[in-house]
C-alpha cells in the first residue's frame, strides 16, 4: 500500500510543483503551491513525522499560504505578461534538457544511497507532539527562545514596514 | 665635585632664555646669559682648586647610558690636567665674549635667541671637554656643530647667512662621518669607547710602522678633526662662517669649537703616538693648511675674512705641533690663540660697530684717532699673533717651530716662513684700518653696508661702550703675558716634550720673521700704500687665483656638490622617489581602482543576476564538498 | 523501475529524489520567473523539499532531532514569508511594479 501511495502523492507534487513554476497568475501559483505542501503533509505522515505533517498543514499551508494570497490580492497582481518571446524550440529543448538533469539526479542519488531500507506506514511511530515537546524544551531549549525573539523582530519589521508614510 | 655643574649653568641658561627670552626685558636675558656663563666659570675655578695639582684624573660617573650586548656607555665626565687647560679657556674666554656680546648685539633682533644658543654652545662645548668616553665626546661635537649652524645662519633671512651655515654644518658632518668610523673602529679593537679603557689597551699595542688598524683609527679621526678644526681639505666652511654675527665668530669660530679637533687629537695621544703614519700625516696637513691659508690671507680685504684664513692657518700650527709629538706645545698654542684671535675679532667687531656695518679694509683707515683702545688692543694682538719674542703668541708658536725642526728641518722652514706671512697681513690688516686717511663713508651717510651688523646710523666712526671695549683690555692683556703660563710644563705628566738643544740661529728664526712682516708691512702700507697694488698687477694671475682662494670652493662645487644635487635630483628624487615610491604606492592605488572598476560590472542591479549567482555559487560549493570527499 | 526489496515498502532513496526534484524546480522557478510573489513562493518550495529530506533522514536513523530541525525550518520561513512580503508590498508601494527586472537602480 505504502509505495502506491508514495507514487500518486510524489506525482501529484511534482504535477503541482511544475504547475506553481510554469502558471502564469500568481493565484495559480498559491494554489499549486499548497497543492504541493498537501502532498508533503501526507508522505510526512507516512514517514511517522505526525507532529511535522500537522504543523505543515496548520502553519504552511494554513497560515503561511493564506498570507500570500491576501497579499495577492491586495496588490491586484495579474496574470504575468508574455514579455519574452521564447520560441517553441528553445522551451521544448529547455524541458527536455530539464527532465533529463532530473533523470540525472535520481540516478545518482539512487547510486549513492541503494540499500537503505525502505518505509513503510506505521513501522516507526517517533515522531509524537510528546517527544518532540520534550525534545524542544530540554535539549533544544535555547533555539527555542531564540526563535521566540525571531518571531517578535519578523512581527516588528513587518508592521513597521507595512506603514503607511514610508 | 659635582663637575656636571659645570656644563648645567649655561644649559640652564639656555632653557630660560629659550623658552621665555621673548618676554624678558634685555637686562635680564643679559643676566641669566652672561650670569650663567659666569657661574660656570667660578665653579671651574672652584673645582680646579680643589683638585690642584691633578695628579691623576678626577672621574665622576653619572649614570649608564646605553646598555646593549657588550656595549656599555655611561655618562661620565673627567677632569685631568689637559681638561683643566680647556675648561679655563673655554669659560674664561667664553665670560669675556658673551660681556662683549651683550654690547655688540644691542641694536639687534632675535636677541634673546642669540644669548640662548651662544649658552647652549658653551653647554655643548663643556661637555665635549669633560666627557671621558668617546661617544660622549661625539655627543659635545655634534652639538657644537649644531649651535655652530645656529649662529652662523643667525641673521636667517639673509640667503647668504643660510646658506654658509648649510656649508658649515654639511662640510662638518662629512668629518663626523670619518669620526664615527674611527670611533667604531676603536670599539671594535678596544672593545670600549671610554677613555681609560681604550688608552691602556693602546698602551700595550706595538707601535705601528706600516699601515694598520691604528693608522686607520687615526686617519679617521684625523679626517673627523679637519671637519671641526677646519683643515684641509675640509676647511672650506670657515670663512663663510664669518656671515654670522662677529661675537660668534670670536668665541666658536676662534677660541672653543674649532679647537675641538686638536683636542680630540691631543686626547688621543695615545692612540696616534702608536701610528707614525698618521702622526706624520697630521703634521703634513697642518703645515699645508698653515702655508695656504697664510697666502690667501694675505689679499682678503674683508677684516674678518682675513681673520678667518689666519685662524684657519694656526690651526694648521697646531696640528703641526701635536703630528710633530710636541703635544703640550700644541695645546699650549690653542690658549695663546685664544687668547689673541678672539681680541682680533672682537676687535675687528668693535671696529665694524664703530663704522656702523663696514667691514671693507678699503674703505677704512685713520681710526686711530676715533677709536684708540680699539687700535691699541689690535696692536697688541697683532704684535702676539706676529710672533714678537716674549709675548703669548711667540712662545707657543716657537716652541712648536723647534719642535719641527727636530722632527723634519723642512718643516720648520715652510713653518718659519708662513709665520712671516702672518706678520705680514695681520699687519698689513693693522694698518690699512687703523692709519692713513679715512676712506669710508662719512656722517651725512647712512651706512648699511657690510653683512649682517645693522648700522645705528651714527655716521661718525667712534669708540665702543666700556662693555666692550672691557673685554678687549682684558684679552690684550692676556694675549701679552699669557707667554709666562707655563702650560708645557703643566702639561709634562701627560705629554712629554722632548726639549733638545737647537741651533742659536734656528732659535732665532722666529723673531727674525715677525719684524720682517711687520717691517715690509709698514713699507706697504704706511709709507708707500700705492706698491701693494702694483705688486699685485705685476703678479696679475697668480695674485687672482690666491685672491680666489684658489678657486678651491668652485673645484667643490663642481666636483662634489653639484654631481650631488644632479644625482639626487635625476637619481634619487625623479627616479626613486617619484618613480619607484610615488609610482609604486600610486601604482597600487590605480590596480585597486582598475580591478574595482572591472569587479563593478558584476552589480548590475538585475535581481535576477544576482539569483542565477547565488545558484551557480552554490552549485560550486557543493561540487568542491563532493570532490573533497564529502563533509565526513 | 528497479526491484521492490520489500512488497510493503517505498526505498527511502525515492523520497530523496523527490526531494530533490522538488528542490530543482524551485531554483527553476525562482530563476525564471520575473514576477517577484512567484519567484517568492518557489523559495518557499525550495524549503519544503528541504524539510523533507530532513524527515526522511530521521526516519533513517530513527533519530527525532531531523523533526526538530523542520520545525525551526518552518518556523524561519514563517517569520521570513512575514517580512518579506511586508517588504514587497512596500516596494510595490514605491516602484508600483511586481516585476523585479523593473527594481534595478542599485547598480554602478
Amino acid at each position: 500500500m505504502t509505495p502506491f501511495f508514495f507514487i500518486i502523492l510524489a506525482g501529484f507534487a511534482v504535477f503541482c510543483a511544475i504547475s506553481l513554476v510554469s502558471q502564469t497568475h500568481p493565484i495559480a501559483s498559491a494554489l499549486s503551491l499548497v497543492g504541493v505542501m498537501g502532498a508533503l503533509a501526507v508522505l510526512y505522515l507516512q514517514l511517522g513525522a505526525e507532529f511535522i505533517a500537522a504543523a505543515q498543514m496548520i502553519v504552511y499551508a494554513g497560515a503561511i499560504m493564506v498570507l500570500f494570497v491576501f497579499v495577492i490580492m491586495l496588490l491586484n497582481a495579474g496574470a504575468e505578461q508574455e514579455a519574452r518571446r521564447v520560441s517553441r524550440l528553445a522551451r521544448f529543448t529547455g524541458m527536455l534538457l530539464m527532465a533529463v538533469f532530473l533523470g540525472i539526479i535520481s540516478l545518482t542519488i539512487q547510486a549513492q544511497f541503494p540499500k537503505m531500507g525502505g518505509v513503510t506506514f506505521g513501522a516507526w511511530v517517533g515522531g509524537t507532539a510528546q517527544e518532540i515537546g520534550v525534545l524542544l524544551f530540554t535539549t533544544y531549549l535555547l533555539p527555542f527562545e531564540v526563535t521566540s525573539v525571531l518571531i517578535l523582530i519578523a512581527l516588528v519589521g513587518a508592521i513597521v514596514l507595512a506603514r503607511k508614510e514610508i | 665635585m659635582n663637575l656636571w655643574l659645570i656644563p648645567a649653568f649655561p644649559l640652564l641658561g639656555f632653557l630660560l632664555n629659550g623658552l621665555f627670552g621673548r618676554r624678558f626685558s634685555k637686562p635680564l636675558i643679559n643676566l641669566i646669559a652672561v650670569g650663567s656663563v659666569m657661574l660656570s666659570f667660578l665653579w671651574v675655578l672652584k673645582t680646579l682648586n680643589g683638585l690642584y695639582p691633578i695628579e691623576q684624573p678626577h672621574l665622576e660617573h653619572y649614570f649608564t647610558w646605553i646598555q646593549s650586548g657588550s656595549l656599555n656607555i655611561s655618562v661620565d665626565f673627567g677632569v685631568d690636567r689637559l681638561t683643566a687647560v680647556f675648561l679655563l679657556i673655554v669659560t674664561g674666554v667664553g665670560l669675556l665674549i658673551h660681556t662683549y656680546a651683550m654690547g655688540y648685539m644691542e641694536h639687534e633682533g632675535g636677541y634673546y635667541r642669540f644669548f640662548a644658543y651662544l649658552n647652549l654652545f658653551m653647554f655643548f662645548m663643556l661637555t665635549l671637554v669633560l666627557a671621558h668616553n668617546y661617544l660622549l665626546l661625539f655627543v659635545g661635537w655634534e652639538g657644537v656643530g649644531l649651535c655652530s649652524y645656529l649662529l652662523i645662519g643667525f641673521y636667517f633671512l639673509e640667503k647668504f647667512a643660510t646658506d654658509a651655515g648649510n656649508k658649515a654644518f654639511i662640510v662638518n658632518r662629512i668629518g663626523d662621518f670619518g669620526f664615527s668610523l674611527g670611533a667604531f673602529l676603536i670599539f671594535k679593537q678596544f672593545g670600549s669607547l671610554d677613555f681609560t679603557q681604550v688608552f691602556e689597551g693602546a698602551n700595550k699595542m706595538p707601535v705601528e710602522n706600516s699601515f694598520g688598524l691604528m693608522t686607520g683609527i687615526c686617519l679617521l679621526l684625523l679626517l673627523g678633526a679637519t671637519g671641526k678644526s677646519a683643515q684641509i681639505p675640509l676647511y672650506v666652511w670657515l670663512p663663510d662662517a664669518m656671515a654670522g654675527p662677529t661675537p660668534v665668530s670670536a668665541l666658536i669660530h676662534a677660541a672653543t669649537m674649532v679647537t675641538a679637533g686638536v683636542y680630540m687629537v691631543a686626547r688621543s695621544s695615545a692612540l696616534f703616538l702608536h701610528a707614525p703614519i698618521a702622526m706624520d700625516t697630521v703634521a703634513v696637513i697642518g703645515l699645508a693648511t698653515a702655508f695656504l691659508a697664510a697666502t690667501i690671507g694675505l689679499t682678503q680685504f674683508d677684516i674678518k675674512k682675513v681673520f678667518a684664513y689666519s685662524t684657519v692657518s694656526q690651526l694648521g700650527y697646531m696640528f703641526l705641533g701635536c703630528g710633530v709629538g710636541a703635544f703640550s706645545a700644541g695645546i699650549f698654542h690653542v690658549m695663546t690663540h685664544a687668547f689673541f684671535k678672539a681680541l682680533l675679532f672682537l676687535g675687528a667687531g668693535a671696529v665694524i660697530h664703530g663704522l656702523s656695518g663696514e667691514q671693507d679694509l678699503r674703505k677704512m683707515g685713520g681710526l686711530a684717532k676715533y677709536m684708540p683702545i680699539t687700535c691699541a688692543t689690535l696692536a697688541a694682538a697683532s704684535l702676539a699673533i706676529a710672533g714678537v719674542p716674549f709675548l703669548s703668541g711667540a712662545a707657543s708658536k716657537d716652541l712648536i717651530l723647534e719642535a719641527a725642526y727636530q722632527h723634519a728641518p723642512w718643516m720648520y722652514w715652510v713653518a718659519v716662513f708662513t709665520a712671516g706671512l702672518t706678520a705680514f697681513y695681520v699687519w698689513r690688516a693693522w694698518f690699512m684700518a687703523f692709519t692713513g686717511e679715512y676712506r669710508g663713508k662719512k656722517q651725512d651717510e647712512h651706512a648699511d653696508a657690510g653683512h649682517g651688523h645693522g648700522g645705528h646710523g651714527h655716521g661718525q666712526p667712534h669708540e665702543s661702550p666700556f662693555v666692550m671695549t672691557g673685554p678687549l683690555i682684558a684679552l690684550a692683556l692676556l694675549s701679552l703675558g699669557g707667554g709666562f703660563l707655563s702650560v708645557t710644563k703643566w702639561l709634562e705628566p701627560m705629554f712629554a716634550l722632548h726639549e733638545e738643544a737647537v741651533p742659536f740661529m734656528i732659535r732665532l728664526m722666529p723673531a727674525v720673521m715677525a719684524f720682517g712682516g711687520i717691517f715690509l708691512a709698514f713699507v706697504f702700507y704706511y709709507l708707500k700704500p700705492g706698491l701693494a697694488d702694483s705688486f699685485a698687477g705685476a703678479f696679475g694671475g697668480l695674485y687672482r687665483l690666491v685672491f680666489d682662494k684658489y678657486r678651491i670652493d668652485e673645484f667643490y662645487n663642481a666636483v662634489v656638490v653639484e654631481p650631488v644635487i644632479q644625482g639626487s635630483r635625476t637619481v634619487l628624487w625623479k627616479g626613486v622617489d617619484a618613480g619607484g615610491i610615488d609610482g609604486a604606492v600610486n601604482g597600487l592605488g590605480r590596480l585597486s581602482r582598475g580591478t574595482g572598476s572591472i569587479l563593478r560590472l558584476m552589480q548590475s542591479g538585475s535581481i535576477r543576476a544576482y539569483a542565477a549567482w547565488v545558484v551557480f555559487g552554490s552549485v560550486l560549493v557543493i561540487l568542491a564538498i563532493g570532490v573533497a570527499g564529502g563533509l565526513r | 523501475m528497479p526491484a521492490l526489496p520489500f512488497p510493503d515498502s517505498v526505498p527511502l532513496s525515492w523520497y530523496l529524489i523527490l526531494s530533490a526534484v522538488l528542490f530543482c524546480l524551485g531554483i527553476a522557478g525562482f530563476v525564471y520567473r520575473r514576477n517577484v510573489i512567484t519567484v517568492f513562493m518557489s523559495i518557499e518550495l525550495m524549503l519544503n523539499a528541504v524539510n523533507l529530506t530532513f524527515i526522511t533522514f530521521s526516519y533513517k536513523l530513527k533519530h527525532i532531532d531531523g523533526h526538530i530541525f523542520a520545525f525551526f525550518v518552518m518556523v524561519v520561513a514563517a517569520a521570513e514569508a512575514a517580512v518579506g512580503l511586508a517588504i514587497i508590498l512596500t516596494v510595490f508601494k514605491n516602484r508600483h511594479t511586481l516585476l523585479i527586472d523593473e527594481v534595478n537602480t542599485l547598480k554602478w
